[in-house]
């Protein structure tokens, strides 16, 4: 193995990718476009918000109600002062089963009626909670609902808890779409067929290839950490040490999949459908966006095998619940592990002109 | 008696089949140190995929390579260079930086300096790979198959494509890189590169080769002599009194005479108005179509 030929490939993979300005500019503003809508749309609040249509009031269809003006109606003052309810007026019934139709809107009320005459769609699981709180809204207040206790310590922001989600899923298009796709354009065009009559060996390129990429990936998360931070002030209880570590734990078998993908093949759209097959299930299953506590075992079971699991479950925990890296130890061996499998396999599947 | 010279590169009975199609059939030839061979034919003859497998780029189905006397061995890949017919350069990399890229990939290596001036890069070194001229990246190639110091050149149609001025101009480098001594193999579909550049030929055809030797060899087994081509219109006199080898094409005559003073003597004899006159040399062109009866340019 010559590591001055892996640093020629190293070298030239790393100038094509930041001279290619719209590639490179997409690779930061990717994560950072979706951590600051995330955080505009979100702030600091949980997005489970319920829709309330009230109607018939003299305002455009859809406009919100500010609860305060709905004191004076027959909606029953708990119902209305309820948190994380959002109320919106309708001029027409019409209008209001309209969006309570299309799930625009989870619950519709009117309120001139005498009584309360209230719709909601039978399958809806928010129109069947925002109901019960309507129904409970009516009952007195001296009931024996238990007691309530307050979480202690610091309360995690949806926010906090998908940054790392976003990270990584940026980290997985980049390492599966930037070496996997990337390597099968340069077999289908013939700059693989060019180095093969050169003495670098299928090893020497797979291994500068995936170097190339883990520095990239590594540098793109601390840069769009350092934009979103600035934005959104990101706690971590743990170390930070530890986090980098897992992150390029991550990116090593994020990359190796990518390598895997490109051991073969000529087509760009085959390698583009392979890629976009693993990378959707990962995004959904591996807790990107919301959590699968409560989806069916066979799923959470399955989502164990996917590397973006690991890592975002070892991530979260240091960012989130100061974990050492100790008490990730078994993320991070799945990791290592996963990496070995692919590469091992990739360099004995690879061809340079097949 | 002196000792001959081993041939750098021995083919014996190569042969490549893809599923049902047989691309090189059995081919053999022996290339002596120094010289230029040419692999002439039509397109689809087999010429790349035969210099492919000897390139050790794709694997042959049976035959025998020997390089210096041996099979390929890893060190095969530090003593040739090598142009492809088609290929793309990494992107985004300037002229100098791929030169160096590649340069690094080799153990001995030519300085950039001299490969500059040989392939005449010196106005684009610091352009990047995409924004050069078809003439300009053909001659950037040669510079990346010259950038390890080879023994051994391969160049695979190297100026197809390019316009006459281009081809000039390469073929010009190529003739300076064999004065050097070095060794070239090269496929071409043009008789004209063939006859300029090359010492030895060899004619393939459906995957065979048939027929060997250099250009003049070729020309002189294969053709009869000169041709003098004459409008039909200008000779009155009736053709069985042509003593001469003749046939009739598009309205022309053509003669065939074995020296052309002598055959140009007999048709003044005649009294045949040469006025309007052509003489055609026979060429490479002509080997091909009397060995197959078609034109290599179809």
């Amino acid at each position: 193995m010559s590591w001055k030929r892996i640093w020629a490939m190293f070298k030239a993979r790393n100038y094509e990718f930041f001279r290619d300005t719209a590639a490179f500019g997409w690779n930061f503003l990717f994560p950072f476009l979706i951590i600051a809508g995330f955080g505009i749309i979100f702030g600091g609040r949980d997005f489970a918000d319920f829709k309330v249509g009230v109607f018939p009031l003299p305002v455009p269809a859809s406009a919100p109600i500010i609860a305060d003006s709905l004191a004076d109606t027959n909606l029953p003052p708990k119902f209305v002062t309820t948190s994380h309810l959002e109320f919106i007026g309708f001029p027409t019934l019409e209008q209001g089963m309209e969006k309570l139709q299309h799930h625009k809107i989870d619950f519709l009320v009117q309120l001139d009626a005498p009584g309360p005459r209230y719709w909601l769609l039978e399958t809806s699981p928010k129109g069947y909670i925002v109901e019960r709180l309507f129904q409970a809204a009516f009952l007195p207040d001296d009931g024996d609902f238990g007691r309530k206790e307050t979480v202690a310590g610091r309360e995690i922001r949806y926010i906090d808890w998908l940054f790392p989600g976003i990270l990584a899923m940026n980290m997985m298009f980049s390492a599966l779409w930037g070496v996997g796709y990337i390597i099968v354009r340069y077999r289908k065009n013939g700059v693989l067929k060019r180095l093969k009559a050169t003495p670098l060996t299928a090893f020497e390129y797979l291994t500068a290839q995936a170097l190339s990429r883990f520095f990239l990936l590594i540098f793109t998360l601390v840069a769009v950490w350092i934009g979103a931070d600035l934005l959104f002030s990101f706690e971590v209880a743990g170390s930070y040490l530890d986090l980098l570590i897992v992150f390029s734990l991550g990116g090593l078998s994020l990359t190796s999949i990518g390598l895997l993908l490109a051991a073969r093949g000529t087509s760009e759209e085959f390698a583009s459908g392979a890629l976009n097959f693993l990378a959707w299930p990962m995004m959904f299953l591996s807790e990107v966006w919301f959590s699968l506590e409560g989806a069916p075992q066979w799923v959470r079971d399955f989502a164990q095998l996917l590397p973006l699991t690991p890592l975002l479950r070892a991530a979260r925990k240091i960012m989130n619940d100061g974990a050492s890296l100790m008490e990730v130890g078994g993320d991070c061996l799945i990791l290592i592990a996963f990496t070995l499998f692919c590469l091992v396999l990739s360099a004995a599947l690879f061809s340079w002109n097949e | 008696m002196p000792t001959p010279i081993p041939p750098i590169l021995e083919v014996r009975n190569l042969v490549k089949r893809f599923k049902k199609v047989t691309a090189v059939d059995g081919i053999d030839f022996a290339i002596r140190p120094g010289i230029c061979f040419g692999l002439l034919g039509p397109n689809g003859a087999g010429k790349t995929t035969a210099l492919e497998v000897i390139e050790d780029i794709i694997p042959a189905t049976a035959g025998e390579i020997l390089f210096n006397g041996r099979p390929h061995s890893p060190a095969f890949r530090e003593e040739i260079g090598i142009q492809f017919q088609h290929t793309t350069l990494l992107n985004f990399l300037s002229v100098r930086e791929t030169l160096v890229a590649f340069r690094d990939l080799y153990r001995e290596t030519e300085s950039i300096d001299d490969l500059v001036e040989i392939c005449n890069l010196g106005e684009i070194l610091n352009h990047r790979n995409d924004r050069i001229s078809g003439g300009q990246a053909q001659r950037l190639m040669l510079a990346l198959a010259l950038v390890n110091k080879p023994i051994l050149l391969f160049l695979d149609e190297p100026s197809t494509g390019l316009d006459p001025q281009a081809r000039h101009h390469l073929w010009e480098i190529v003739r300076h890189i064999k004065g050097k001594g070095k060794t070239i193999v090269l496929t071409t579909h043009s008789m004209d590169e063939a006859e300029y550049l090359c010492d030895e030929i060899a004619i393939m055809d459906h995957g065979k080769i048939i027929a060997r030797g250099s250009p003049a060899e070729l020309i002189r087994r294969y053709c009869a002599g000169p041709v003098i081509i004459l409008p039909r219109s200008h000779v009155h006199i009736p053709l069985e009194r042509l003593p001469l080898p003749y046939r009739e094409v598009d309205g022309n005559l053509e003669i065939t005479t074995e020296r052309i003073n002598t055959g140009l003597e007999t048709l003044l004899t005649l009294g045949i108005d040469l006025a309007e006159m052509t003489v055609h040399s026979p060429d490479l062109e002509d080997v091909f179509l009397n060995l197959t009866g078609r034109k290599l340019r179809t």
